[in-house]
């Protein structure tokens, strides 16, 4: 039995369905992203199951027991709230210590475990602290030790680092997926940056036009998307119509395609959606086996380590990273490339 | 390169003093010096200047017993509305309704109108004819009594309580207590130790603003409270009207002011404490429908206090205004019982119409030119409050200044229309300083800044960049000055010609006329202002830069 | 654009406003000159007799209704150096002391003067000429004694007695003529030692207290024709029954009303005319005054006023003759008493019986 438990969760918001039939498992010690576009009801799914929200339909039970009418100050789950929403009139001690004192801890006993949450996110010295005076940074972990404080069943995270300003957002995003694996508290996180998402989890779902349409390691999300939207909304864009000629052989807008039999391909003759993985598509010097074509480099991007490349195939736009180790041709310089067939996927 | 900056600091700062000039010396005239007579015929006696006399003057056990009367009735006005309101707040602030904006607005009313235009309304519903004493049966009479000031002050007041702490707590964020619910407090636990505290500066605040005006109740207090109830401006009133007794009359003046500001004081304190901003959130976020029965039942509770506590006054006065038809209102026009001293009461609209622009026009140049002096020259927060101090100083404390100061050489005003629109204006250039300044501060300096790269004068830069950015705050500013002067009572009673009242004191004078006739022509003046005041603050609000705050 | 057709408008009205609203008219030898007369607001006389004097004197009357006579007299006192009229007509005996200490008239001795009793002059120095007088005393609503099972009280001490609780409503002195006639009746009836007690206990009896004449009579008094209130008591006239039957319209034989006025328990409200100090029109002033001592004027007080006149030569009206009483034997409180305490017996009133 999983430690948590949604079934089948439906929530209509002004008359039209946010979530349907949402149901997913989470296991004990367990870290699942949440991930989806903004407007796609990760935040609501969240707030259902700390119980500041009612669900039309479905059950969320924790550790077996149902406690969809459990009201929320008495279900163990916190949320930490984007915007973090600390106490402005209580000091930092105060509001990591509000948790403790509402499960009437002796006062003793409070204040070790402040002393210990605000070591264990470096803020040790700062209890006396004004939360006003605090940077964004200090605030996420006051409010990340005011979450952990209490021990909760579940944490629940909304956009953790969501607030933060981007360098900031890299390092904090590390040391809160260290904190929360070495306290080992079973967590929800919910995000709209794939990176993110994928940095902290063990396992992430994807959340899209009402219902979850992917839930898996991250890598395998990213290697096998579900579905033409997950690829876009991953960033993978190299997408075009084809039809399956042979047995190895697609149709597609840029001529004759092999591809590697697994990957989804099947049926002869059928038309669908072909997507190719950028790692797929590479410059070479070499004629390739199979599936070379000549391009033409249409823009360049240096991005640092790597440097984007948009290619023209025919009347076909693909794009594709290069490393900074290798050879960059230049913006309309002409070059070989090959398509890799196990970079193929069909949908 | 350094002289030149210091010229042209200098430049600066002499044109900081020409524009603050006029309205600094109509300040000094109008305000510091009847205020300083005032100070000194307090303390005078047999024309000598005798500081201790104030002191004995003030220690009359009559004297003492009206200054223990004005904080008591203001303490239990206060309390009574907060109790009241703060339901009221927290229902507007956290549901969401049909008819809502409506309601909101509605509730607005009371708080626009004049003393007068209250106290004829609630002489309509708490009087021995009104439609609760033929419920309650004969003997039902609350007029002239404690419960007819206190439901009036609160009926005036609710709307503070009910804007202040509906705004603050309306963007208050929810999250917050959202957070303390998962942290495991109960909903009782989350109000206590998180609501409540964070509400506390917003409701201090609005009490004491609530406090302020009904320790400055003049027009309620006189007309409703009757001969028995004396607040420390009804006594002024009293003692300089009906007695003559100007020194005593300063005297409570004197207590008068020195509350006042400070009340005034600490409110501005206060409220810059609030002002500071608490990671609101948008009402979207924090608002929705009733859902749960107790809170339908909670809603519509306060839904039936608003409507018995202000509209079914206002209805009434409307309705008995109409009570004969149009009589009450053609009798306006007429002279029905061909008394010898006929003044028509349309003549009143006149004078408050003639007094009110000219009132508004003056408010609105001397706002203009002290708003432009003030924004230019940070440093002005002394000046700033100098402009403000109208707003602590009762109106009829203005009044008995003026008569102390303002019918001799080399005034000689008396009597004159003048005064009364520079009795106005006063009372309006704190609202117009108050809409123009911050107006005027939101400006970025860089669209001054280039405005005058690309080559305007700074006649030009106020005219093609600043004007048309303020014209809305200066139209607000000249909407407020109108329906204030409109509405101003108190300071009006104490100078203004019998045979020159403006409408405020038409009213009052029919109201203390015997006969139906009177009355419903009072009535009927009533509406008529009510009307105006609403139109007014209707156009305030539209025109209102969105953002601002009323208070 | 627009905003700025706004503003032009805006600084247009002004500019209008800031011109003189009417442009002094260079007076032309045959105007008529403006007397302004301040007055309480009961005053009323005839238009005739008011046409009669302005054709005479090339004269236009302008009345200032003043208020209440306490307020009438205040306001002269505050505009003493420019004050609002020229002359001032309804002063009474008991705000009298106020106005002459303040200053505010000039002495004139009208020859009129002789016509009128002397025992009417309370001015040796002419300050002031007596104009009318009337008897303030209770008066009590008929039709009510007649229902209840109560006979109307006869005395001042009947007032305390349980049966006439809640009936009696009564001005306040502070502001209100008759209502301070009638605290001087009770302190000339008790005493300065007693006249609290006797309040006190009025108040205990529930005494209604309000602010002016008009509002105790038509308000809150049962028994006028036009009175809406509920209370059968109220300090008004002597004549005041014989108002109710002069403007019943129904040729009344009795009035609804009647006035008590047994020794003791009234006072006599003596009114004055006087020129004011600065005033315009000096002589005109003196025209007017003698005017207001004149038969014709005299003749017509008491049909406006409803008091009587001082002159011995003005014909009283019928309805006067039948229905007004006058009191057998007021109170008695001098001038010069007045004057020193007045003030100090309204402040003790006042806590005694408001507070």
């Amino acid at each position: 039995m999983a430690f948590l438990e949604l079934e089948n969760i439906r929530k209509t918001y002004e008359g039209s369905p946010l979530l349907s039939g949402i149901s997913l498992e989470v296991a004990k010690g367990e870290l699942v992203s949440l991930l989806g576009p903004s407007g796609s009801g990760k935040t609501t799914l969240l707030r259902i199951i700390a119980g500041l929200e009612t669900c039309e339909v479905g059950r969320v039970l924790l550790q077996g027991e149902d406690i969809s009418r459990l009201p929320t100050h008495r279900r163990g789950v916190i949320l930490m709230f984007q915007e973090y929403a600390l106490f402005p009139h209580r000091s930092v001690a105060e509001n990591v210590s509000f948790g403790l004192r509402m499960r009437h801890q002796s006062k003793t006993a409070i204040r070790e475990r402040v002393a210990e949450m605000l070591a264990l996110v470096s803020l040790t010295g700062f209890g006396d602290r004004n939360v006003i005076e605090l940077s964004g940074g200090e605030r996420q972990r006051v409010a990340l030790a005011r979450s952990l404080a209490p021990e909760p069943r579940l944490l629940l995270l909304d956009e953790p680092v969501g607030s933060l300003d981007r360098n900031l957002r890299e390092r904090l995003l590390e040391e809160l997926a260290a904190i929360l694996r070495k306290v080992g508290v079973t967590a929800i996180a919910v995000t709209h940056d794939q990176a993110e998402a994928f940095a902290l989890a063990d396992r992430v779902a994807l959340l899209h036009d009402t219902k979850i349409v992917q839930e898996g390691r991250p890598e395998t999300i990213y290697r096998y998307p579900a579905t033409p939207w997950v690829a876009r909304f991953l960033g993978l864009t190299n997408l075009m119509q084809a039809e399956i000629v042979g047995k190895t052989q697609l149709a597609t807008p840029l001529g004759y395609l092999t591809y590697a039999a697994d990957n989804g391909f099947d049926g002869i003759g059928s038309s669908g959606t072909l997507l190719i993985l950028p790692w797929g598509i590479q410059i070479t010097e070499r004629d390739p086996p199979c599936n070379g074509f000549t391009a033409r480099v249409v823009r360049r991007m240096f991005q640092g380590r790597t440097t984007k490349l948009r290619l023209a195939i025919e009347e076909e736009m693909l794009d594709t990273t290069v490393d900074v180790g290798s050879v960059i041709p230049e913006e309309d310089d002409a070059v070989r490339v090959w398509i890799r067939p196990e970079a193929l996927r069909w949908f | 390169m350094q002289r030149k900056a210091v010229s042209s600091m200098r430049r600066r700062q002499l044109g900081f003093y020409v524009l603050m000039a006029a309205p600094l010396v109509f300040l000094l005239i109008f305000y510091f010096y009847p205020l300083q007579e005032i100070v000194r015929v307090s303390m005078t006696w047999r024309d000598r200047l005798q500081p201790e006399v104030l002191w004995s003057r003030l220690w009359a056990s009559s004297t003492r017993r009206v200054i223990g009367f004005t904080f008591g009735q203001a303490f239990i006005s206060t309390v009574l509305t907060l109790l009241l309101g703060l339901p009221g707040a927290y229902v507007f602030a956290r549901y969401d309704f049909p008819g809502k904006r409506l309601i909101q607005a509605l509730t607005t009313v009371p708080f626009v109108l004049p003393t007068v235009v209250v106290a004829a309304a609630f002489s309509t519903v708490l009087g021995p004819r009104s439609l609760l004493a033929e419920r309650l049966g004969a003997g039902f009479d609350l007029r002239y009594t404690l419960s007819a000031i206190l439901i009036a002050h609160v009926f005036y007041n609710y709307t503070v309580i009910l804007r202040m702490v509906r705004g603050f707590w309306s963007t208050l964020d929810p999250y917050l207590e959202q957070a303390a619910r998962t942290l495991g407090a109960p909903p009782l636990r989350v109000f206590w130790e998180i609501t409540l505290p964070l509400l506390l500066p917003v409701v201090a605040t609005a009490g004491i603003l609530v406090f302020i005006f009904c320790f400055t109740s003049f027009g309620v207090v006189l007309i409703l409270g009757g001969p028995r109830f004396a607040t420390l401006e009804v006594e002024i009133y009293r003692q300089t009207i009906q007695l003559a007794n100007l020194p005593l009359a300063a005297a409570l003046s004197l207590v008068q002011i020195f509350f006042t500001l400070g009340w005034t004081l600490a409110y501005t304190r206060l409220q810059e404490r609030i002002s500071r901003p608490l990671d609101l959130q948008p009402q979207w976020v924090t608002q929705r429908r009733p859902r749960k029965p107790l809170e339908v039942v909670f809603l519509v509770m306060n839904l039936s206090l608003m409507a018995v506590l202000m509209v079914y006054p206002l209805l009434a006065l409307v309705l008995r205004s109409f009570g004969r038809g149009l009589q009450f209102y053609i009798a306006l026009f007429e002279n029905p019982s061909h008394g010898i001293f006929y003044v028509p009461p349309l003549a009143a609209v006149g004078n408050s119409l003639r007094i009110a622009l000219l009132a508004m026009g003056l408010a609105l140049i001397l706002g203009l030119l002290a708003s432009l002096g003030l924004y230019r020259q940070r440093l002005g927060w002394l000046v700033d409050a100098l402009f403000m101090l109208p707003l602590g100083t009762s109106a009829v404390t203005l009044g008995l200044g003026y008569l102390l100061t303002m019918g001799r050489p080399p005034f000689r005003l008396r009597g004159s229309v003048a005064l009364i629109v520079f009795a106005h204006t006063l009372v309006a250039l704190p609202f117009v300083v108050r809409s123009l300044l911050p107006a005027l501060q939101s400006i970025q300096p860089r669209l001054r800044e280039s405005a005058a790269l690309l080559g305007a004068s700074p006649l030009r830069v106020f005219i093609e960049v600043e004007l048309p950015i303020v014209w809305r705050a200066l139209a607000v500013g000249a909407v407020f000055a109108f329906t204030v002067s409109m509405g101003e009572f108190g300071a009006t009673s104490m100078i203004v010609r019998p045979d020159m009242p403006t409408i405020p004191i038409a009213i009052f004078r029919f109201l203390s006329r015997p006969g139906a006739l009177n009355y419903g022509q009072a009535l009927a003046m009533s509406t008529i202002l009510m009307t105006v005041s609403v139109f007014g603050f209707v156009a305030i609000e539209r025109l209102r830069p969105p953002g601002t705050q009323a208070f | 654009m627009k905003h700025w057709l706004i503003l032009m408008l805006l600084l247009a009205l002004l500019l209008m406003g800031c011109a003189p609203a009417t442009p002094e008219p260079t007076p032309a030898v045959t105007a008529p000159r403006e007397l302004r007369v301040m007055t309480h607001g009961s005053f009323d006389i005839s238009a005739e007799v008011i046409e009669a004097f302005e054709t005479r004197h090339n004269a236009r009357l302008q009345f200032l209704d003043a208020g209440d006579t306490g307020e009438m007299v205040s306001q002269a006192i505050l505009s003493r150096d420019d004050p609002l009229a020229d002359v001032m007509y309804g002063i009474d005996n008991t705000f009298l002391s106020r106005a002459l200490e303040a200053d505010v008239f000039v002495p004139y001795q009208p020859e009129a003067l002789a016509d009128i009793p002397d025992a009417f002059v309370l001015d040796d120095q002419f300050r002031v000429a007596p104009v009318d007088y009337g008897d303030v005393c209770l008066n009590y609503d008929r039709a009510y004694f007649e229902d209840a099972a109560v006979s109307p009280p006869q005395t001042l001490e009947d007032l305390t007695d349980p049966a006439y609780r809640g009936l009696l409503v009564v001005q306040n002195p502070a502001s209100s003529s008759p209502g301070l006639a009638f605290l001087l009746t009770t302190i000339s009836a008790f005493g300065e030692d007693r006249y609290l007690d006797y309040w006190r206990q009025l108040r205990a009896n529930d005494v209604l207290v309000v602010d002016s004449w008009s509002s105790a009579y038509y308000t809150e008094f049962s028994g006028g024709a036009g009175s809406e209130g509920a209370r059968p008591i109220v300090v008004s006239y002597a004549t005041s029954p014989a108002a109710e039957v002069h403007f019943s319209g129904e040729a009344l034989e009795e009035p609804p009303t009647a006035a008590i006025v047994a020794p003791g328990t009234c006072f006599r409200q003596i009114e004055f005319v006087g020129i004011l100090r600065h005033g315009a029109h000096r002589d005109l002033a003196e025209e007017f005054v003698e005017f207001a001592l004149s038969d014709s004027f005299q003749s017509d007080i008491p049909l406006h006023m409803w008091v009587f006149p001082v002159s011995e030569t003005a014909e009283l009206p019928e309805v006067f003759a039948t229905h007004a009483v006058r009191a057998e034997s007021p109170a008695t409180l001098s001038v010069g008493q007045i004057e020193q305490n007045r003030e100090a017996w309204i402040n003790a009133w006042i806590d005694a019986v408001l507070r």
